[in-house]
């Protein structure tokens, strides 16, 4: 067999999900209007820089864009949405797709999944998609449903939490952790990918990728224009219902004290009042 | 009366106190059965009848842990219709969320996680945004798939033990397609502490151990505790990353949770702030985990937890 079966690889077409969401590390600071260019810096779901990252590595490891690579990225949300693209353009994605209708408003992971499916499905029209990458999950979510749907509904090999990505004519090899093991898993091209924050350290953009992005374009796209019925999404189309919501009083501090070397023994006496030895 | 299906992926020899949870919170919902994957051990059937199991459904193939999550659910589907199920629960773990995902899709049913309660007629409950909210969600469709966090309820035998049905469910062929292939699996070494997620007592580090677990691993075992960590901790590679607590880690919810040498940043926050009692150990009076801790101690971790786990050891001697 060696040597005699070596195959070319092909160009690669990268399509990275990006989400929009507000970012609670800048909650607190989001006071005036004017601190549009502090939420700009965090507009793009952290844990989707990885995904990204992802992607540019595997395309920059073929040659780059000058080689016929590309990374698209998509994002579906309301006009606050192409911050993310634009982020990511300015990071280093080729080009950038907006999903925004007004219908979507309030879907859920099983309408969001159907409408990124759709948007997928129509963005390899022209050429076929060769991986779709996403976060671990989206920050404030925090459900990790979305993946593996959009895996269920265009029928692609679900590689997901990969904590190590390699590509190889064609056969991706990822790293999964579970809780009592490790997981070499396999599959071919087509296939979606999610990735966690052990996998890379995302670059942040320079000055040299904030000019280049101004020249990038971003598609804005509708539900008419990826075919798909506003009543299968957003509330109306959602399979889950939230019913009430009621914030939790805040944790607040209890006692505290200063060690005067004998706090490891107030530490159990404590421990011993709440009856938890 | 409704039929609920509760999924159990390769127990090993002994079921998990989660699984025997969503037997319970099964048998408050209607009748119970399980979808089996795996290995079924004798103490295994045994429980399974103890805790009120009606039918018990098990794979025509055996080698769906041979490939990532995808023919689980395509199982799991076709035990839904045989049984004519109308809720499905499944574990919470990240496999659990993602076969609940996958299932939902097929039967065009609405799936709900991270869920802490479910009432009699299938509204459940959940908190959300790093526990600051608690919500109830219902799911519209014919069928709910539910994943449910460990720790939610107290495990209850059925009054009266079952002999449940046996009955073989087909795993369509072409349920292995399009799936990604396992193709190496490395068992991780038991610490012969309980598991984390499970765990009624956690005892976390962060970079303020200093690479030295030793002390926090005292006081866990003097108290039969779980270890955690923060991100720092695991990313310096002093513990392994499962042990990681936190957004991108693991979600506890235990009755008490020691945390020492940890700031308490906000990513770390969202994965212990849903435990019954807080208590943290930490040089810096500043510290953000003081604002949520129940008793906090500002103090050196080296001093304060080996002082802790000698007192810890006299009482119980003195008893
Ligand atoms: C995308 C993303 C995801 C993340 N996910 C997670 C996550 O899942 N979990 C997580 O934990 N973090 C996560 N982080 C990292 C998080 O932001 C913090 O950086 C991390 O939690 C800090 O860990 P630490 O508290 O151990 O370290 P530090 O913040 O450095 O705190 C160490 C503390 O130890 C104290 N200390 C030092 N020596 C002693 C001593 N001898 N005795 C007592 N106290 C001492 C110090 O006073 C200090 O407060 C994430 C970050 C990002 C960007
Ligand atoms: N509205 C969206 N737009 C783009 N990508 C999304 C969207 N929602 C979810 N994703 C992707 O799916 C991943 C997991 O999200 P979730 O299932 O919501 O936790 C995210 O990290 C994104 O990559």
């Amino acid at each position: 067999m060696e040597g005699c079966c070596y195959t070319v690889e092909e160009t690669l077409k990268i399509i990275v999900l990006v989400k929009h969401v507000p970012d609670a590390q800048f909650d607190r600071h989001l006071s005036g209007g004017d601190k549009t260019t502090d939420r700009s810096e965090s507009i793009l779901s952290e844990l989707d820089e990885y995904a990204l990252e992802a992607a540019l590595q595997l395309i920059e490891a073929r040659g780059g864009e000058a080689a016929g690579n590309k990374v698209i990225a998509l994002s579906m949300g309301p006009a606050g949405a192409v911050n993310a693209v634009k982020k990511s353009l300015q990071i280093g994605a080729t080009e950038g797709v907006h999903l925004s209708d007004d219908a979507l408003a309030g879907s859920d992971a099983a309408a969001t999944s159907l409408a990124l499916a759709a948007a997928i499905r129509h963005l390899g029209a022209d050429a076929p998609v060769d991986l779709v990458l996403t976060g671990m999950a989206s920050t404030e979510g925090e459900t990790s449903l979305v993946p593996a749907q959009l895996a269920e509904r265009l029928g692609l090999p679900q590689v997901t939490f990969a904590s190590s990505l390699e590509l190889d004519g064609g056969k991706l090899t990822a790293r999964r952790d579970g809780d009592s093991h490790a997981d070499t898993v396999e599959a071919t091209l087509p296939a979606l990918v999610s990735v966690t924050d052990q996998i890379n350290d995302p670059r942040y953009p320079n000055f040299k990728g904030i000019m280049a992005a101004k020249k990038k374009s971003i598609t804005t796209l509708t539900l008419a224009d990826i075919g798909v019925d506003p009543g299968l999404v957003g509330l109306a189309g959602s399979w889950t219902a939230v019913e009430t919501a009621e914030a939790r009083p805040p944790r607040t501090a209890g006692t505290i004290i200063t060690d005067e070397g004998d706090a490891g023994i107030k530490l159990v006496e404590f421990l011993a009042a709440q009856k938890l030895l | 009366m409704a039929k609920v299906l509760v999924f159990i992926d390769t127990p090993g020899p002994a079921l998990k106190k989660s699984s025997l949870e969503l037997l319970t919170i099964a048998r408050s919902l209607g009748e119970p059965a399980v979808a089996f994957n795996g290995e079924l051990h004798d103490d295994v059937a045994a429980a399974l009848g103890e805790y009120g199991a009606q039918a018990l459904y098990r794979p025509s193939a055996n080698d769906l842990d041979d490939y990532l999550v995808g023919p689980k659910a395509s199982y799991l589907a076709a035990a839904v219709q045989s049984s004519g199920a109308t809720i499905v629960l499944a574990e919470n773990s990240a496999e659990g969320k993602e076969i609940a995902a996958r299932l939902g899709i097929k039967l065009g049913a609405g799936v709900i996680t991270d869920v802490v309660a479910v009432d009699p007629d299938g509204t459940a409950h959940k908190s959300v945004l790093a526990g600051s909210y608690m919500t109830t969600a219902r799911a519209t469709t014919p069928v709910a798939v539910l994943t449910v966090k460990a720790n939610s309820i107290t495990p209850e035998p059925a009054t009266t033990g079952t002999a449940p049905q046996a009955a073989t469910i087909e795993v369509p062929e072409t349920a292995n397609a399009a799936s990604a292939r396992i193709t190496a699996r490395n068992e991780k070494t038991a610490s012969g502490r309980p598991e984390l997620s499970e765990a009624r007592i956690v005892v976390a580090g962060g970079r303020g151990v200093d690479g030295d677990f030793g002390p926090l691993e005292d006081l866990a075992d003097a108290l039969g505790a779980a270890i955690g960590a923060s991100r720092a901790a695991t990313d310096a590679g002093w513990i392994g990353h499962d042990a990681q607590i936190g957004q991108t880690g693991k979600t506890v919810s235990p009755q008490l949770y020691i945390s020492a040498g940890i700031s308490g940043a906000i990513q770390q926050k969202a994965g212990m702030q849903t435990a019954k009692v807080i208590v943290a150990v930490n040089k810096d009076a500043e510290s953000p985990v003081f604002e949520i801790a129940d008793f906090g101690i500002v103090g050196d971790l080296f001093r304060v937890l080996p002082q802790a786990t000698e007192e810890i050891k006299k009482r119980k001697a003195d008893r």
